[in-house]
């Protein structure tokens, strides 16, 4: 709801925000929005409220995203992460403005666009070194040649951090370790900020990520929660409890996940404090290793 | 009360046999008067033989013969309590405090002890659980004392498992196995955890319970501090009070899928950690360009060891088109060749299907299979008139939606199906739930590698099947669970990273 210009009279384009899906900004195919509050303007911006049928189409596009990205090479697949770093330095100013409007400080939202920034050029060294420390040839007591290595789980559902934890740091946090290994990530944005997850999804889809590697719904968890929990093609649900996911929906997703043997991790994003979202402690190898399966091959050895 | 196990003959059950081609069998039994078991059992908590709360106790059988052979204590939620404070007292008393080094020589010593008692726990694998005498004792027994050996020496290298972190035990382990390798699932469930510095409480499978038993013999042999390994017998619901004890924080469970879900279920919610390690259909895939004897070798080996009773067995062989009928002449000329019969005879190929509700459960799926219009092959073998026992199988005209295609048997019974590209090799051998394991037979290296890359699954079997190895991690994709056993992805699930 910005006001016109006027020294010129112009009237400034507003932004539509879409779900991220399949590479393209689509409207809910319910056709319903939410509401959101913007801090900087006091204006309200609408965003589209995902139904289950998006989800459905997500779940689809999510699977192909993983296939095609799991398919490159994890050299290209760096290159192309280092590529989002890129963009995103060069929206860091929409990014900000993003934060700002749900409610950041100038000082803490430059702040944060710059840590997740940092993040995604940690995770774009990542892709060709996990293999390297979690491989192992194995000396097996007998002539075989025999060899672990990891691939990626499949399809993740991320539930992002919400509420206190800070919107674009938690989204790069948990999106990236799930991707680098080449899953798909179907995440559910925050209630707490659904703009900036939109503007990073512009960011995403103009780093040459294949699309579908990451879709990204906005909308209700109340709703949303349960139905990507109990959706039988997805492999992996990464749960954070926060303001607007409560132990009961947690548990809720959690056994849901069971009906197909999901690798289910609930962790805890509540009281987290920016530090804590900004240390090397919450990056690396072991955020990365919940959503690879280990596969080993044998074969015998002789003439 | 010693019940002597020898009172059996083979001579009346198992008379020799004459094959098709002309050849008989002298009977060739396992001496066994070495193997003293007791009439009763009781449960193992904090370094004690002790009575079960109930009082009650539940008989185990041989299933090659049906006899009685000791009866096993049925612990309740009351036992399961006092085993996991027992094992919550030594794991902050003794164990979670213990050097790495002094740690691991313990777990050298059962390694030790196994490796010396290993016919005697062969005899007594092979009574109780029916698979043949030459499996407990070249597979089963190394394989548990080369676990515990293994995870012996990781002990005090914890700190080098895991690059910039180091490593903490967990704390209270529960740990439920099943029925078709009882000595060795408990081996893999107990070595990783007391190496890594937890304390564990064992739930052996209800009709397999006397090899763990006899672990807790030795266990106590070796000194280990009271509380350390926990063993309570029982059946479903004892398992179930161990998975729901809040004292307890980490389920490492082997069994069957449907199992497996209920018991993620039960502890979503709570801070316990998970692995399971659940059910397969694994496909086994043959091309023409395989080494089609080896190939055959393979396929045997995948379906009709230990029964058929493997998680990972080669339940669906996917052939190449071209070859169908000659491996097809091939399996049916070699599973006439495979002998049937006493567990203890140390020539017996398929021995007893471990439980008569088990031989119903492959009944019923055969039967399915005959009706849904599939073409039985069955191996002619005499079957003996005791016991529970089935004949290799397979099955032609398998379709992808034949329920023998997509549930899981456990038993000694093949589907065969066929393909004629290897992406519909792949298409095919992924088209179901499970994702344990794999088979692919070619003799072109950068073929298998095409093909191993794309199996959802967690073992691929290259030009082998059904080879195992404390140093080499096992487990699922998909529906067949998640974790690892083995080597240094084994020792994840045990351990907390800080």
């Amino acid at each position: 709801m910005s006001e016109a210009n006027g020294n010129t009279g112009r009237v400034p384009v507003e932004k539509t925000y879409k779900l991220f899906v399949k590479g393209e900004f689509i409207r809910s195919e319910s056709g319903r929005s939410l509401p959101v509050p913007d801090a900087v303007t006091g204006g309200v911006t609408n965003v589209a409220r995902a139904s289950r049928k998006d989800v459905r189409d997500a779940v689809i596009a999510t699977k192909a995203g993983h296939h095609s990205w799991a398919g490159k090479t994890a050299y290209l697949r760096g290159q192309v992460l280092y590529r989002l770093a890129e963009v995103m330095e060069g929206r860091r100013g929409e990014l900000v403005e993003a934060r700002k409007g749900a409610g950041a400080s100038a000082a803490n939202a430059a702040r944060e666009v710059d840590a997740s920034i940092d993040r995604v050029i940690h995770y774009a060294g990542w892709p060709d070194k996990i293999s390297l420390l979690v491989s192992s040839l194995n000396p097996v007591a007998g002539p075989h040649y025999n060899v672990s290595h990891p691939e990626p789980t499949g399809v993740v559902a991320v539930v992002a951090p919400d509420g206190d934890a800070p919107a674009l740091l938690g989204l790069v946090s948990t999106v990236l370790p799930v991707i680098v290994s080449g899953n798909g990530a179907l995440v559910l944005a925050p209630e707490s900020d659904p703009r900036t997850a939109v503007v990073w999804s512009e960011c995403l889809a103009t780093s040459d990520l294949p699309g579908g590697v990451v879709n990204m719904l906005t909308g209700l968890r109340s709703e949303l929660v349960s139905q990507v929990a109990r959706h039988m093609e997805v492999q992996a649900l990464d749960v954070w409890k926060s303001t607007t996911v409560d132990d009961a929906l947690a548990k809720e997703a959690a056994v849901l996940g069971a009906d197909n043997v999901k690798r289910v991790k609930v962790r805890d994003g509540r009281g987290k404090t920016f530090d804590q979202w900004a240390s090397d402690d919450a990056q690396g190898l072991h955020c990365i290793e919940p959503f690879l399966e280990l596969k080993t091959v044998w074969h015998p050895v002789g003439l | 009360m010693a019940t002597d196990i020898t009172k059996k003959t083979h001579e009346t059950k198992l008379a020799p046999r004459r094959e098709r081609a002309g050849w008989t069998y002298a009977p060739s039994p396992e001496a066994k008067d070495h193997v003293r078991l007791k009439g009763r059992y009781d449960l193992f908590i904090d370094g004690k033989f002790v009575a079960p709360h109930s009082g009650k106790h539940f008989a185990t059988h041989n299933p090659a013969d049906e006899s009685h052979i000791a009866d096993v204590a049925e612990g309740d939620e009351h036992d399961v309590d006092t085993a996991v404070r027992a094992a919550r007292k030594a794991f902050e008393g003794t164990w979670g405090k213990m050097r790495g080094s002094e740690r691991g020589k313990y777990v050298y010593r059962i390694a030790r002890r196994i490796q010396e008692r290993a016919r005697e726990l062969a005899i007594v694998e092979s009574v109780d659980g029916g698979k043949p005498i030459k499996e407990s004792r070249d597979v089963d027994l190394p394989l548990a004392a080369a676990h515990f050996f293994h995870y012996a020496g990781w002990a005090d290298k914890l700190d080098y498992a895991f690059a910039g972190r180091r490593a903490r035990p967990l704390g209270v382990a529960g740990q439920i196995i099943p029925w078709n390798f009882p000595l060795l699932m408990a081996a893999w469930k107990i070595a990783p955890a007391i190496a890594c510095g937890n304390t564990v409480v064992l739930k052996p499978a209800e009709t397999t319970p006397l090899t763990a038993l006899l672990l807790a013999e030795i266990i106590q042999e070796c000194d280990l501090p009271p509380g350390v390994v926990n063993i309570v017998t029982g059946a479903g619901k004892t398992g179930g009070a161990l998975v729901d004890h809040a004292g307890v924080d980490k389920i490492a469970f082997t069994g069957s899928t449907d199992v497996g879900k209920r018991i993620q279920r039960a502890i979503a919610g709570t801070n316990k950690r998970l692995t399971l390690e659940l059910g397969g259909k694994a496909a086994n895939i043959v091309f023409a360009d395989a080494p089609i004897d080896q190939a055959v070798d393979g396929i045997v080996n995948g379906i009709y060891f230990n029964q058929g009773h493997v998680c990972c067995a080669g339940s669906r062989l996917l052939v190449e088109e071209s070859i169908h009928d000659v491996v097809v002449r091939k399996l049916s000329r070699r599973i006439e060749q495979l002998r049937v019969g006493d567990p203890l005879d140390k020539n017996t190929d398929v021995g007893a299907i471990n439980s008569k509700m088990q031989l119903e459960k492959i009944h019923e799926l055969v039967a399915a299979a005959v009706s849904e219009g599939c073409a039985i092959h069955q191996s002619s073998a005499k079957i003996p008139t005791k016991g529970y026992f089935f004949a290799p199988t397979f099955f032609t005209g398998v379709s992808q939606s034949h329920r023998i295609a997509q549930e899981e048997v456990f038993g000694p019974v093949l589907s065969v199906i066929t393909f004629r590209t290897p992406d519909e090799a792949v298409e095919k051998a992924n088209n179901t739930m499970y994702g344990l394991s794999a088979g692919i037979w070619t003799d072109k290296a950068a073929k298998v590698f095409w093909m191993a890359k794309r199996m959802r699954a967690g073992v691929v079997w290259a030009n082998t099947f059904n080879k195992f190895d404390p140093t080499s991690p096992f487990g699922g994709y998909k529906e067949s669970g998640f974790g690892r056993e083995g080597g240094r992805a084994g020792l994840a699930p045990y351990l907390e990273m800080v």
